[in-house]
């Protein structure tokens, strides 16, 4: 008795054993990469804890680098049959991933492409190729007008501006000199070198009634009347109206953060880093219209896609991660972590999210965005930059400056789609 | 076989042995990616997909490229203003400390610190000394004078000297340094037998000084020329955000290389400016030796 006591238990550990290797042996482990700013890391942290605790059998690691070597450490792992099974990166790369074969399309089965035509922002229709995407975004970013409550304040201004002449009214009254006549508070921050040029290309050249680019993006189209005086209108905002200085504070976001700067043009990944400077007093607003009161906005997002290197179940618990971290849960978790807006309308555009006072401008702004298809994003930024500095600094005509920046890029183009 | 060798051969096998580290070490470390280099310049390679090969088509594009050209002509501006005026100005401080003994080490100490800082931090403070007001401190002195500022690194002109400033001055230290060791091997007795004969001072600085220094200043020539032609932190850290200044004014070779490879992805490209650089040193340092070299 006692000895089959003994034995049925000793049984029963065996089998106990058996299912424990069993079940680790079902154990998968897939790695996630992605670059490295403080808020993401930790959304996506919280993430995959989530996923986790629902995917008890799969475990994920992220590795994350500084922006600068990503590019080259994913180019360098995947091929060679390391590195993720599941990767970021920016929309305007997909081109490059594709052809390099680093990621594989989403299966069709379950990310089936009418209903994500159906649920998310339109713009990531850019993801789509025939009946496949190839990678979906969590979040999304738009731009909005920052403003320093405190300076408006103290100058009486009862809020902030609807248009943009009323931003020029406003931003005269924000700027302040010293004696020596220079710029020691501007009205407006100003700078090419931030998000300025997205507000240029998409915005502000569509106010002035042009329309920046044809043919999917790969045609410039904002040699134009429109195009010339929308940068008249940038570049008046130091030369005419005296309300901002470029360069002044190095950077656009420090001027506003060290309450230097009455208003602050820039994306939602901003608000994470406002929220921490102490003592500023801040609010958030839509761009402003013109003066037929047409909006608009610049919006881009990262995605994450399937890489080449994931198969069989690594593949299948890859499918699964992206399926949750393009959940509706997952992206009110991005949005309360990092601040970046839910790339699906049915969870941004919530009474709660629409109406929430820092996030409310960004959402409502998503709704008119354009989102630009750049082929090399810091070089089509330059052209812009020194469109500026031409005018500025060496005093050429806004058209010969505009005419000069469209041929340089229209190269760049022309190069990329050949 | 080992042991049927003779002494002198056994001590030249392992003369061979040890020397083959630093062999395997050049040319694995060195060698092998030059040569990668010249290879990867006559293909088109964006980091991500297959090499395919281009023939001189990135050669062709640098020739053909106005921004190459601006930046070649501030590459030799780094290099032209830079040499000279550290050199005068590293001769003048080594001469003159030479002859001091009051504090002699605490000012050498002080002229070699700012060699031994990391060039990023320095860069980052000159960046923060060159702002316009209100947070710049040279603008905010102008500025109490009552005098406008001077937009220092937003210009087209100012730019370069502005940079080419915190470079000369970080290489001042180990200059003088250099210049100290070659004054002091001089023997005395030539400025003994001068005084004999009564020669004024500037003739002693002319006759003997200079000439007897020509081996340490062909050593600091070469050297900071090729530290001019290299330069690349102080640009790229005074200037991040529009890297290489307002429309490419203070741009150096080594900037635009780096953008064409980690910016643009554009290898082959970056791949060929490479190239020429190191065409360019090798001529410069060639030239420079033949010309200071005693004949």
């Amino acid at each position: 008795m006692i000895a089959h006591h003994i034995r049925s238990s000793a049984v029963g550990a065996t089998a106990a054993l058996a299912l424990l290797t069993g079940t680790a042996k079902a154990e998968v482990e897939i790695e996630y990469w992605q670059y490295f700013f403080d808020a993401r890391v930790a959304a996506m942290e919280q993430l995959i804890e989530n996923f986790e605790t629902a995917n008890p059998d799969i475990t994920v690691k992220m590795t994350h680098f500084p922006y600068a070597d990503y590019r080259t450490k994913v180019a360098a792992a995947i091929p060679a049959g390391e590195g993720p099974d599941v990767v970021q990166l920016f929309y305007g790369w997909l081109n490059d991933y594709v052809a390099a074969n680093l990621i594989q399309p989403l299966p069709n089965d379950s990310f089936p492409p009418d209903m994500i035509a159906g649920e998310f922002f339109p713009m990531v229709s850019a993801m789509r190729e025939g009946d496949n995407y190839w990678a979906l975004p969590t979040a999304v970013r738009s731009l909005a007008l920052f403003y320093n409550e405190r300076l408006f304040e103290e100058a009486g201004i009862a809020g902030p501006p609807a248009t943009l002449d009323e931003m020029i009214e406003i931003a005269k009254k924000l700027t302040k000199t010293d004696a020596a006549g220079n710029i020691t508070q501007v009205g407006i921050t100003a700078g090419m070198t931030a998000q300025d040029h997205h507000w240029f290309r998409e915005v502000l050249v569509r106010q002035f009634g042009g329309e920046p680019y044809l043919d999917d993006y790969k045609t410039v189209n904002y040699n134009s009347d429109a195009g010339v005086k929308a940068a008249e209108f940038y570049v008046g905002l130091a030369n005419e109206h005296e309300v901002t200085s470029f360069g002044f504070m190095d950077e656009p976001q420090a001027a506003f953060k060290a309450g230097r700067a009455g208003m602050h043009i820039d994306g939602s990944f901003r608000i994470g880093s406002l929220n921490k400077t102490r003592g500023l007093k801040w609010g958030v607003a839509e761009l402003p219209a013109n003066a037929d009161g047409m909006k608009s906005n610049y919006s881009s997002y990262w995605v994450n896609a399937i890489t080449t290197k994931a198969e069989g179940e690594k593949y299948d618990a890859a499918v699964k991660f992206m399926q949750y971290v393009t959940s509706d849960e997952a992206m009110q978790i991005w949005l309360d972590v990092v601040g970046e807006l839910p790339a699906k309308p049915s969870v941004g555009l919530t009474e709660a999210n629409a109406n929430d006072e820092v996030f409310g401008p960004f959402i409502r702004g998503l709704a008119y965005a354009n989102t630009t298809k750049f082929a090399n994003e810091s070089a089509q930024r330059q052209f812009l930059i020194d469109m500026v500095e031409r005018i500025d600094l060496e005093g050429q005509s806004a058209a010969d400056s505009v005419a000069a920046a469209a041929e340089a890029e229209q190269k760049l183009l022309d190069e990329y789609y050949n | 076989m080992y042991r049927n060798l003779s002494v002198h051969q056994k001590q030249v096998v392992w003369a061979w042995a040890f020397l083959a580290i630093p062999i395997i070490f050049y040319a694995v470390i060195r060698f092998y990616p030059t040569a990668n280099a010249m290879l990867i310049s006559l293909q088109d390679w964006n980091l991500l997909g297959d090499r395919v090969w281009a023939g001189w088509e990135n050669y062709d594009k640098l020739w053909n490229d106005p921004i190459f050209w601006k930046v070649f002509r501030n590459t030799f501006a780094y290099l032209l203003i830079g040499t000279p005026i550290s050199l005068l100005v590293s001769f003048a401080i080594a001469y003159h400390l030479d002859k001091l003994r009051f504090m002699h080490g605490f000012l050498r100490m002080l002229y070699f610190l700012p060699f031994m800082t990391s060039a990023v931090a320095m860069a980052w403070v000159w960046r923060w000394f060159y702002q316009p007001v209100p947070i710049g401190l040279f603008n905010n002195f102008l500025s109490t004078l009552g005098i406008a500022q001077i937009e220092f690194l937003r210009s087209t002109t100012l730019a370069l000297p502005a940079i080419l400033a915190p470079a000369v001055w970080a290489g001042l230290g180990f200059q003088v340094i250099i210049f100290m060791a070659g004054l002091r091997a001089i023997p005395r007795s030539y400025y003994e037998a001068a005084r004999i004969d009564g020669v004024s001072g500037w003739t002693v600085l002319w006759e003997i000084t200079i000439p007897l220094l020509k081996p340490t200043i062909v050593f600091i020539v070469v050297f900071s020329s090729i530290g001019f032609l290299r330069i690349f932190d102080q640009v790229f850290n005074m200037t991040t955000g529009d890297p290489g200044g307002p429309l490419n004014s203070t741009k150096p070779l080594v900037l635009m290389i780096y953008q064409s490879a980690f910016t643009d992805f554009d290898m082959g490209y970056a791949a060929a400016q490479t190239v020429v650089l190191f065409l360019v040193l090798l001529i410069v340092s060639l030239v420079q030796l033949r010309i200071l070299q005693d004949r």
